[in-house]
């Protein structure tokens, strides 16, 4: 029966929950936020937006399809969004060590031990999601057997961008257009959706001086942690907003760009992360579900007169998105590129690359 | 730029931007409800349509609905603001239309019923006609998706593929398009409800026999090849007119394609899954419902390849149904009540989350939980019936269990069933002869045939290959079987249940209670066949102490992400934390509900439950209901301030009132599942609120009751509890033959059987019984040609403070269920009423009854008798309810929270009209059963008419119920002598009317030697007759076939079963009652039916 070491979770406002290692049997420590997905796992665990932190899953029954291969197709992983996982640890409920599926390869438990990265089960992960929405995100480590075995790690204190953006220019696809991709820490769906656009794609490092590329569209990629470390990407985008070329941003590309147009960004009591965010274009009666993982939100009040919210979350009226009244700067807080989560506005790679 | 957002849309409505969203303009609107439960079309649409309702009247849209099921909560004053309790038909829809007006119709709430009725009245114009809007789904939608071969085009517009098939018009198409698809082949009939007429096919000779049977349900079959084996996925999908479009719930089914999803286990959201794969699944059930052009709610079915991510759509419903029911309770959206909305012209934007009451109702629910819903069945009701499960729907209801790990959710599910089951392990040994096969081959018992391959040494490989259930659900199941096992390597004796603590043993109680085992199965495991009574007590207070106990979690739409508004909670032992704060103001009352509709207890307790907490709540006490039926109004979270959406075990009943700390508990209006309880609540130290635990048990205790009617003077037949042969014919020699015997251990077929002589008791005793010191069979004298009356009251102290005396049309030796009902009665002596009431009167004082309850007499000749008392509310509580306009259990629910009632001044002698309750019968669906009624119930459920006398009454409840008026020929086949007689005037009236009589061997002569002239026509056996009554009914020479089983020799058996199935096999009515056959032969001979009055009720004072 138990064949799982016990653990705890302890939060800097000193709650302690046990659960059992399912992962690797290794203490750590992060910012902990939940997600509500109910699928999607290894795209969560691989994506670099969640750098630094310890994600809770509230869907219960975790594990169930095991992992995929890792597998890829022109130096692309074909299951996941990054080359390794960026979560700190995982929490969960009913952690399934009997995966079944077809494409799986081997256990999630198996794949976080291969990783190195710690995984509980057993926690009330309802209870912890609600103490994580009325007090905000909050530190935490994992810890084995004594409190200390580790520090708490805060992911605010330093450039998580730089850590998980790429070192150097990586070149993709071809086509007649070219597409920068600044890389705050991309997910790698971003890059296969572009490239099914047919375009000649230059991922280049979060803070590289791309003025001197020629190109005819800029992207600004998703990423980890506060966007105020980006004060080199910002200037960056300032610069290329001088000319009329396409601009387009997802979740941190929209604070970033939001900062290029002179407003700022502040943190979430506890971010939004989930599979089934609603949204509205602003003006329109047209509504989307969105995937979304992000801390950090646009304070539009701050936007420049050339600028206009584009899309607002119509659960508690954040901005998620916004768009230059003229030009074809626009960028948006959630995530087209899905995966995990729904499909509905995949379509903005398509309208992007025909602007180009 | 970025104008191109817009261009991804096929709008079929386009959204005028500059005009301010909203409704439009719709004054008035008629709703079409389902009509009498049936196989296929239940409870589900009482709360659809009740909620539709709702919607309306939010936005001040005068309602009018149709339907003739009086025992639902739709129908209940106040719910809309005109009720007729007419046939869901085009006939009687058209005549409500015209006489109405109404500026908009939904035709989505009431199941398949409502749409076909809609289809018929556009197709003939009569919307057009009258000028009447279709609110929500445009009809061509509709009726896309219900033709086979538009849908299939629809689909393939837009590159989505469906399940291969070809349409037949006649016996030849349809075996040449088997060929072309090659065996085996999947038969389903276009147009009919829960797979009605459909199966699958391994060759030639199965498609021609099913085939013959599904061309009388339908002009069109589709013959499809067979994905037996492929999962089954399920997604609710909703679309606004502005196209804005949601999913709001996954589910997959436990047992793989092959299986119809209302027979099958049904787990949300789906667990297999991979995000690409739900995704894929997600965009093409948007993708379909924007092409198809819904406005509301929509269900897609797929078969999925569990080897690749290939798929094939196999049905879109355009309506809300059984699956959006279940959604809605699985995730706390209301479907119906926003499809409502969006019929009137909303966008989702508009609406908000009725569960957080500040988000958006635009989103797609995240679950924190798993559930599950097993299908319960009734099989063993019926003898002769197929207990194979497969394409065609036979379950009767369902329940849905809500956990936090799989195991959890299935175990608590197994025992919400009501088959005696604890949960997948530790039930009583299940006798199969042949394993694989019985995997093979699912039959009812499928999950517990699992259960036993895993004690007998199967892997989850071999299981998977025999039942292509998928591996996640085995491995799952048998982590339940290993726990067992494990528990059952304890002696008990080891453990010391007085310590604070027994290390190991607790870790492993613990992990049994996260598995979903109960206190019993616990106990059951450690002591096997040896477990006590009071070995789950023990096993309970000793995890109390442990302070091992569930906790409380809610269902909120968003996962913990906002908090909830409402209380749809339920229980779980993987948590640590309840979200429920509790106050100990000891102001809540429990209403303990219904659970699984099942044959005998459905909507009506539903009714009753919805009732009583609506009474509670304008008392001032909070409102709490215990119920796990995902198919009724009673579990909207809506209805009460707290809805445990749990088990009404003892163990779990005791859990919520031990974190409730309630005024009193209500057990009395949820049927006997409640009753069943009353006694261990109490000896709990529960307060029960009405009528004392004691006096149930007196009343439930077949010795404790007859003596005291015995002390009373009150007669009632004689009966004895007898553990041998030959007591039992010492008896038989005491008081005569016919005996109703009721056997304690049924092997076999019904429970019940009336017997007329000794060859018919010791068939039944030998072949379809056990008797002995351990199973007991009651024999009573059974009382021929005696009515059946009933009594529904409500009494305060002893004392009675309102009743209702209603009459069986039948005579006795119907079930009561069974039988059709006249209230107020007519046809009974005024010194019987009085006798009745004296008698209710005296057992009400004797049993000190302050609440519901209800007798049951037989009366011959001012002779009467009890046969059966019930301190609870009944079957009949909302039809005499509404018929006499007077909420019996609003008055009971106020007894018993001891608030002074007045006698109402009201008197069923004061009505001008009358009601009559008539039965529906589902055994289209029960393959090979006998359709014949007795002392068993076989109905699924029921409608109410009321009229201005007997017959125009009489005539609209049988058509409600699926009868058709007769044309021209009506075949006859009278049964024993008295029921001969019986019919003799009524045939005379069908010759008087010129109808053509056909008949067999004794009835022709009986009518001939009486002057009415028939056709002879032979019996089914008779090899050489030219003219046999088979093949007559197959070719569907008749309009109306009469068969009164005569005895039970087994020729007489054999013979007239073949003639009551070929009637129900070929769709024709059948009556196989010598009385209702008479009284509703005189009915539509008398009037036609364009002189039914076409009434609502508030019309009837």
């Amino acid at each position: 029966m138990h064949k799982y070491k016990p653990v705890r979770l302890i939060l800097e406002n000193g709650m302690v929950f046990h659960g059992q290692s399912f992962g690797a049997e290794q203490a750590t420590s992060g910012e902990v936020v939940f997600n509500t997905a109910m699928v999607g796992y290894p795209e969560s665990l691989t994506d670099p937006s969640y750098e630094g932190q310890i994600l809770t899953l509230t869907y219960p029954i975790i594990g169930n399809y095991g992992v995929a291969a890792k597998s890829e197709t022109d130096a692309i992983s074909d299951f996941f969004e990054s080359h390794r996982i960026h979560v700190r640890g995982l929490i969960v409920q009913d952690y399934c060590e009997e995966h079944s599926h077809w494409n799986s390869v081997e256990s999630l438990g198996q794949w976080l031990r291969e990783e190195g990265i710690p995984g509980i089960s057993g926690i009330d992960t309802r209870m912890l999601t609600k103490v994580l929405r009325e007090k905000g995100s909050m530190l935490g480590k994992i810890v084995y057997d004594r409190d200390d075995e580790v520090e708490y790690y805060d992911p605010e204190q330093e450039n998580l961008v730089a850590k998980v953006s790429c070192r150097e220019v990586i070149e993709y696809g071809t086509g007649e257009k070219t597409v920068v991709l600044v890389d705050c820490g991309v997910k790698l769906n971003i890059i296969r959706e572009l490239l099914k656009q047919k375009v000649r794609l230059v991922r280049v490092p979060w803070d590289y001086d791309f003025s001197t590329l020629h190109y005819d569209g800029l992207f600004i990629s998703n990423g980890p942690g506060n966007p105020d470390y980006c004060a080199p990407t910002v200037a960056h985008i300032r610069e290329a907003m001088r000319q009329e070329k396409p601009i387009f941003g997802i979740c941190m590309g929209n604070q970033l760009l939001a900062k290029a147009a002179g407003a700022d960004t502040y943190k979430l009591k506890y971010g939004h992360r989930s599979h089934n965010q609603p949204v509205r274009k602003v003006g329109s009666n047209q509504c989307f579900i969105t995937s979304q993982n992000h801390g950090y939100a646009v304070d539009e009040s701050l936007l420049g007169n050339e600028w206009e919210p584009y899309f607002v979350n119509m659960n508690d009226g954040t901005n998620e998105g916004i768009r230059h009244k003229s030009k074809p700067f626009f960028s948006v807080q959630f995530h087209p590129e899905a995966t995990g989560g729904p499909t509905d506005t995949r379509f903005f790679f398509e309208d992007f690359v025909q602007m180009l | 730029m970025n104008n191109n957002i817009e261009s991804h849309h096929n709008t079929t409505i386009s959204p005028n931007e500059s005009a301010p969203a909203g409704r439009m303009h719709v004054k008035k609107a008629l709703i079409l409800g389902s009509g009498a439960l049936k196989i296929g079309e239940a409870g589900e649409f009482d709360y659809s349509g009740s909620q539709a309702l709702k919607a309306l009247r939010e936005e001040g849209v005068e309602t009018i609905l149709i339907n003739p099921n009086i025992a639902t909560v739709q129908t209940s004053e106040g719910s809309a603001d005109k009720i007729y309790f007419l046939p869901v038909t085009p006939l009687f829809v058209e005549k409500v239309i015209a006489r109405e007006r109404p500026d908009g119709i939904l035709l989505a709430f009431g199941g398949q019923t409502a749409l076909n009725c809609g289809v018929e009245l556009y197709k003939t114009g009569v919307f057009e006609k009258y000028n009447v809007a279709v609110l929500g789904t445009p009809v061509q939608a509709i009726m896309d998706t219900e033709d086979r071969d538009l849908f299939v085009k629809k689909l393939d517009q837009i590159g989505v593929k469906s399940i291969k098939s070809f349409a037949a018009a006649t016996m030849e198409e349809a075996l040449t398009a088997a060929r072309t698809l090659d065996y085996p082949v999947i038969v389903r009939a276009a147009y009919a409800l829960g797979g009605l007429g459909s199966g699958f096919c391994n060759n030639e000779e199965e498609l021609h026999a099913l085939a013959t049977k599904a061309f009388n349900y339908s002009d069109q079959l589709l013959i499809e090849k067979s994905l037996k084996g492929w999962k089954e996925i399920e997604y609710e999908v909703v679309r606004d007119r502005y196209d804005n479009c949601i999913t709001v719930c996954n589910m997959e089914n436990f047992d793989p394609l092959g299986i119809h999803t209302g027979e099958s286990i049904v787990v949300a959201p789906s667990q297999t899954l991979t995000n690409s794969e739900y995704h894929k699944l997600r965009e093409l059930a948007i993708r379909i419902i924007r092409h198809i052009g819904i406005v509301g709610e929509c269900n897609v079915q797929y078969a999925f390849d569990p080897e690749s991510e290939d798929y094939r759509v196999i049905e879109v419903n355009a309506r809300l149904s059984r699956s959006s029911a279940l959604a809605s309770k699985a995730t706390g959206y209301p479907l119906a009540f926003v499809a409502a909305k969006l019929g009137l012209g909303y966008g989702l934007f508009d609406l908000k989350n009725s569960v957080t009451r500040s988000t958006s109702a635009f989103f797609e629910p995240a679950l924190d939980y798993i559930v599950v819903k097993i299908p319960r069945w009734d099989l063993g009701k019926f003898s002769g019936v197929s207990k194979e499960i497969g394409s065609s729907m036979k379950s009767v209801g369902e329940i849905m269990a809500i956990g936090r790990t799989f195991e959890e959710a299935i175990q608590k599910g197994l025992r919400m069933i009501g088959l005696g089951m604890h949960g997948f392990v530790e039930n009583k040994e299940l006798k199969i002869d042949d394993i694989d096969k019985a995997l093979h081959e699912p039959t009812d018992q499928r999950i517990f045939v699992i259960s036993k391959a895993f004690r007998k040494g199967y892997t989850v490989d071999e299981i998977h290959a025999l039942t292509k259930i998928d591996k996640w659900f085995l491995r799952k199941l048998h982590r339940i079987v290993q726990t067992a096992e494990t528990l059952e390597a304890y002696q008990p004796e080891a453990i010391d249940f007085s310590a604070a603590q027994n290390n190991g043993f607790d870790e492993l109680l613990q992990l049994a209670k996260q598995q979903g085992f109960s206190d019993y199965q616990v106990a059951r495991a450690l002591w096997k066949e040896q477990v006590s009574d009071e070995a789950p007590i023990t096993i309970r207070s000793y995890r109390k102490k442990r302070g091992l106990l569930p906790v409380v979690k809610q269902i909120d739409t968003l996962a913990a992400e906002y908090p909830a508004q409402t209380n749809y909670l339920y229980l779980t032992y993987n948590g640590t934390e309840n979200d429920v704060h509790y106050l100990g103001d000891h102001r809540s009352v429990i209403v303990l509900g219904s659970g699984a509709y099942r044959i005998g207890s459905s909507v009506e307790f539903d009714w009753c439950s919805v009732n009583a907490l609506n009474t509670v709540r304008s008392e001032g006490y909070r409102s709490v209901m215990i119920n796990y039926n995902p198919e009724t109004v009673s579990t909207d979270y809506d209805m009460c301030d707290r809805l445990y959406f749990d088990e009404l075990s003892y163990e779990r009943v005791m859990d919520i009132i031990e974190l409730e700390n309630p005024h009193g508990v209500i057990v009395s209006v949820g049927g006997q599942i409640p009753n069943n309880l009353a006694v261990k609540l109490d000896d709990a130290g529960v307060r029960l609120l009405g009528t004392s635990a004691r006096s149930i048990d007196n009343a439930e205790d077949r010795h404790k009751f007859s003596s005291m009617l015995d002390r009373l003077g009150i007669d009632q037949p004689r009966w004895q509890e007898l553990t041998t042969l030959d007591q039992i014919h010492r008896f038989v020699d005491e008081v005569g033959f016919p005996l109703l015997v009721r056997p304690s251990y049924v092997l076999s077929g019904a429970a019940m059987n009336v017997c007329s002589n000794r060859d018919e008791l010791e068939r039944f005793l030998t072949l379809a019984t056990e008797v002995s010191a351990k199973y007991p069979v009651v024999v009573s004298e059974f009382v021929e040609e005696a009515k059946e009356i009933e009594m529904d009251a409500v009494a305060q102290n002893g004392e009675l403070v309102v009743y209702a005396i209603s009459e069986h049309v039948e005579f006795a030796g119907v079930h009561s269920g069974d039988a059709t009902i006249l209230f107020p009665a007519q046809k009974i002596y005024v010194q019987t009423i009085r006798r009745i009431k004296q008698i209710t009167r005296e057992i009400a004082r004797a049993l000190n009854i302050s609440g519901p309850f209800n007798i049951q007499f037989l009366a011959k000749e001012n002779d009467i008798k009890v046969i059966e008392c019930n301190l609870r509310a009944s079957r009949s509580f909302p039809f005499v309810s509404k018929i006499l306009k007077i909420n019996f259990i609003e008055l009971a629910t106020k007894v018993m929270l001891e608030i002074p009632v007045e006698q109402p001044e009201k008197s069923a002698f004061d009505l001008d009209y009358v009601g009559i309750k008539a039965s529906q019968f589902s055994f289209t669906r029960l393959q090979k059963a006998d359709p014949v009624l007795g002392v068993d119930m076989a109905s699924t459920g029921e409608v109410g008419a009321i009229g201005t006398h007997f017959d125009d009454a009489l005539l609209t409840a049988m058509l409600a119920v699926g009868y058709r008026i007769p044309k021209k020929n009506i075949m006859v086949s009278s049964g024993g002598s008295r029921s001969k007689v019986d019919l003799l005037d009524a045939c005379r009236l069908l010759q008087q009317k010129g109808y053509n009589l056909f008949a067999t061997g004794g009835t022709q002569r009986f009518l001939a030697e009486n002057g009415v002239e028939s056709t002879y026509v032979a019996w089914p056996d008779d090899e050489e007759a030219a003219l046999k009554v088979n093949d007559m009914i197959a070719e569907k020479r008749f309009d109306l076939v009469i068969n009164i089983p005569k005895n039970l020799t087994e020729r007489e058996l054999t013979n007239g079963y073949r003639i009551r199935r070929g009637a129900i096999d070929y769709n024709i009515p059948l009556i196989t009652n010598a009385r209702l056959a008479s009284a509703f032969i005189k009915a539509f001979c008398r009037i036609t039916v364009d002189e039914i009055g076409i009434s609502h009720w508030g019309e009837y004072s």
